[in-house]
């Protein structure tokens, strides 16, 4: 569903990614994990085509991020560092401006889903700049379902929310891998890697330098060797 | 999964042209969305707008013969600084909270973003062009009620958009994007207001058409050769 092939970012003269393989079937949800400045932000960014790669080849949901580029972006749903949302307008006007620009028909019952789901109705007509960072979050991951993406790219979205909403998140993300989403979710966060996700890709300095699959992230030493693969990585080797 | 490239039909041309006009109609929609609710631009531009026309009554003491021939000049530099106010929230209000990222992933081709910011500040020039006018004519004792002024109005202020908007997205990557960009519109924006100046004068000195048609020619070359070019560079000028 998320095919990498021999991906690259250089900004300059700065090697930000470099021969990235990577591949995320149908219901499969991948942690990619890594320490700060590895390149997980900009990857994410590269996959969902808001910077275009340096070298290599994308496909997402079957669709070339060169060639076809409108239906791979259709088919994405993005979250990023960022709300990407309309302070001034309220969450169901920027909701429906959304709905709008990726053609969903007969929205409104989508809309109010999301905000119920989001627990965001009651606050549905307000302006997003009287938000909370954990409300303003909610309303991104809402933007970011919207129009039933195949594909997920997640940049740390539990950062800002309370235990309720991240309890809610966590449910949504299964349900969605169980729809036969395919989801990329870049976190810092061990633990919840360990609880989500099928499959652990560490990237370290633009490189995936480590891949741990269920069995080994089931383990009690998965922490132990996630830093014994950084620290392998750091001196130039590669595990996984 | 294999993606379906056979060729487009025309009706499958003429509903992706029907997609891409609705999704520059929901940009300009939300642009007015968003003034309406903050009602932030609009003000600024017309206060400074109506001050600026004040300011030059009192500062040119002109005759009635000066008056005509010098006022379109005191007219258009009132558009265009004021314009200017209008191009830099325009493209600030993208940057805020990253909503252009969400503009960026919609599966449309790119120019329509910068086709609906264009209209949108058009229309936003045109409003305070409207609203000042009758100051303008009641101040400088002139009558402004010339079809073909309306006509040069509406033309200048398409191609002021049009290289304001492409600016604007230029600037808007800029940390000092203030005062970048009224340092590269100027210079570029000299050609329009040349023309606009001079066939507004001739239209309000009531001079025949053959001295008209030559900057009439240059409003319209400027006003399709600006827009051509921002639809081949601004998706280059938005990605990272």
């Amino acid at each position: 569903m998320i095919k990498a092939a021999k991906v690259g970012k250089r900004f300059g003269e700065r090697i930000v990614l470099q021969v990235i393989d990577l591949q995320v079937k149908r219901g499969e949800l991948v942690a990619l994990l890594g320490p700060n400045g590895a390149g997980k932000s900009t990857l994410l960014r590269v996959l969902a085509s808001l910077a275009r790669p340096s070298a290599g080849e994308i496909q997402v949901a079957g669709y070339n991020l060169l060639g076809q580029v409108a239906a791979a972006r259709a088919a994405i749903g993005y979250l990023g560092h960022q709300p990407i949302l309309y302070g001034d307008l309220s969450a169901e006007q920027n909701l429906w401006f959304y709905a709008r620009i990726y053609r969903i028909p007969r929205p409104g019952a989508r809309i109010r889903e999301l905000l119920s789901t989001f627990d965001l109705e009651l606050r549905r007509r307000e302006p997003v700049r009287t938000f909370s960072r954990g409300m303003q979050q909610r309303l991104s991951l809402a933007r970011a379902l919207l129009h039933r993406p195949k594909a997920l790219l997640l940049d740390e979205p539990h950062s800002g929310l309370d235990r309720e909403a991240v309890a809610v998140l966590d449910d949504l993300l299964k349900k969605q891998t169980r729809k036969g989403t395919a989801i990329l979710l870049a976190t810092h966060d061990l633990a919840r890697a360990q609880r989500l996700a099928h499959r652990v890709e560490v990237l370290a300095d633009g490189r995936l330098v480590a891949s741990f699959n269920r069995r080994q992230l089931a383990s009690r030493q998965f922490a132990a060797t996630y830093d014994r693969a950084l620290r392998a990585a750091q001196r130039g080797g590669s595990v996984g | 999964m294999t993606a379906p490239c056979a060729p487009r039909s025309g009706e499958g041309q003429l509903a992706e042209f029907g997609a891409y006009l609705s999704a520059i109609a929901s940009l300009v929609r939300k642009d007015l969305a968003v003034e309406w609710r903050s009602r932030q631009l609009l003000a600024s531009m017309l206060v400074f707008a109506l001050l600026m026309i004040l300011i030059f009554n009192f500062a040119l003491e002109l005759d009635a013969r000066a008056r005509a021939e010098v006022s379109s000049g005191v007219l258009w530099a009132t558009f265009a600084f004021a314009g200017t106010l209008g191009l830099n929230r325009s493209m600030s209000i993208e940057k805020d909270g990253g909503a252009l990222d969400g503009l960026l992933l919609a599966p449309f081709d790119r120019s329509a973003i910068y086709f609906g910011k264009t209209l949108a500040n058009m229309l936003f020039v045109l409003v305070v062009a409207l609203a000042t006018l009758p100051v303008y004519g009641v101040l400088y004792n002139i009558d402004l009620w010339h079809g073909g002024l309306l006509l040069v109005i509406v033309l200048g202020a398409w191609g002021y958009s049009a290289v304001g908007t492409l600016l604007a997205a230029m600037a808007m990557q800029a940390r000092s994007r203030d005062l970048l960009l009224p340092v590269l519109l100027f210079p570029l924006l000299l050609p329009v207001l040349v023309a606009a100046v001079r066939a507004s004068s001739f239209f309000l000195q009531g001079l025949e058409m053959e001295y008209i048609w030559p900057s009439l020619n240059l409003l319209i070359a400027y006003a399709v050769i600006m827009p051509a070019l921002g639809f081949m560079f601004f998706d280059f000028i938005v990605e990272d």
